[in-house]
């Protein structure tokens, strides 16, 4: 299926949900949907007969300055070789998305990497800690707001 | 043998002083604690396989802190694997000594300006020995790390206090 066709696809199964989109971009279109419904649309891209999303690539935080957080992913269809990318928005003060990981099993340690980087809660993840940073980091690192600390259990942290 | 022999030419014995000979022994045996952590382990691996052997030195890789002498911090030292660097430091027995190998552990390398997880050289929480220079350093620079960590320890006494 092309892009333009997944966008059609998903446009009459879920209608408003599917906010914006980009069939033409290069290297990878885009489909922009809302978060509320993003459970079910992943389901829909998996299950589907004609779709067959079988495998996530890559799921990726996003920091869009102004207050907005995203996750960004990147799905791939080995059964029927297309691949699509959805994109959500979510806002700072409630950066709360439904989890995939109950979808593709990949999600389980790209969520816990947008958690522990960016603050992004995933709602259904079962075990939802720090990946990268230690346990006992305060601070979210690659948010565009974030100040490094002076100090870190008692090591200086800047040069 | 080139500390001892060049003492005499023919006769039998060997007269030396306690403390070359402790210098020497603990010289020559420089048990390392393979501690690779990132790219800088890559090249210390090839300095201790066989075209540039350390074995010949004396030093091969011990897995634990406490039968090690010498403790080779290869890489990038994060903060969350500084704490645990303390600890094992903590639990080499003395006399023990550090080589700072690569420009991460010397001094935060490529990640001093910007590194927001990464301490900016491993002498901020353990003293440090030798400082090899490099990203990564060649094999050839590790050895010569090595052997000026010898000369270092052939100039000690019992007397004054032991490096680190």
């Amino acid at each position: 299926m092309t892009p333009q066709q997944i966008l059609e696809s998903l446009k009459s199964r879920f209608g408003e949900a599917v906010l914006d989109a980009k069939v033409d971009a290069f290297p990878d279109p885009w489909i922009r949907v809302a978060p509320a419904t993003l459970r079910e649309i992943c389901l829909y891209l998996r299950d589907d007969g004609e779709m067959l999303f079988d495998v996530l690539m890559c799921l990726s935080g996003m920091d869009y300055r102004g207050g907005k957080l995203g996750v960004v992913y990147h799905c791939d269809s080995t059964v029927n070789h297309h691949r699509i990318v959805l994109k959500t928005e979510v806002t700072d003060a409630e950066p709360r998305v439904a989890s995939v990981e109950s979808v593709w099993k990949t999600a389980n340690w790209h969520e816990r990497e947008a958690f522990d980087l960016y603050g992004i809660v995933f709602d259904g993840h079962p075990d939802l800690r720090r990946i990268l940073m230690p346990d006992d980091w305060s601070g979210f690192p690659l948010r565009k707001d974030y100040q490094v600390p002076e100090f870190y259990n008692g090591m200086k942290v800047p040069y | 043998m080139g500390l001892l022999d060049q003492k005499f030419e023919n006769s039998n014995i060997v007269i030396t002083s306690m403390d070359n000979l402790l210098n020497w022994a603990r010289l020559s045996s420089l048990w390392g604690m393979q501690f690779g952590l990132a790219c800088c382990a890559i090249e210390m691996m090839a300095t201790g396989a066989s075209h540039y052997d350390l074995d010949r030195f004396g030093t091969f890789f011990r897995g634990t802190p406490r039968q090690s002498d010498v403790m080779i911090v290869a890489g990038t030292v994060t903060l969350k694997m500084a704490s645990r660097i303390r600890v094992l430091y903590d639990q080499m027995s003395e006399p023990r000594y550090v080589i700072s190998m690569g420009s991460c552990s010397n001094c935060g390398g490529p990640y001093w300006e910007h590194g927001y997880h990464v301490l900016k050289g491993v002498d901020r929480i353990i003293p440090v020995d030798v400082y090899v220079p490099g990203c990564p350093p060649r094999p050839e620079a590790l050895m010569e790390g090595l052997l000026k960590l010898q000369e270092k320890i052939r100039t000690e006494s019992l007397v004054k206090k032991k490096s680190a």
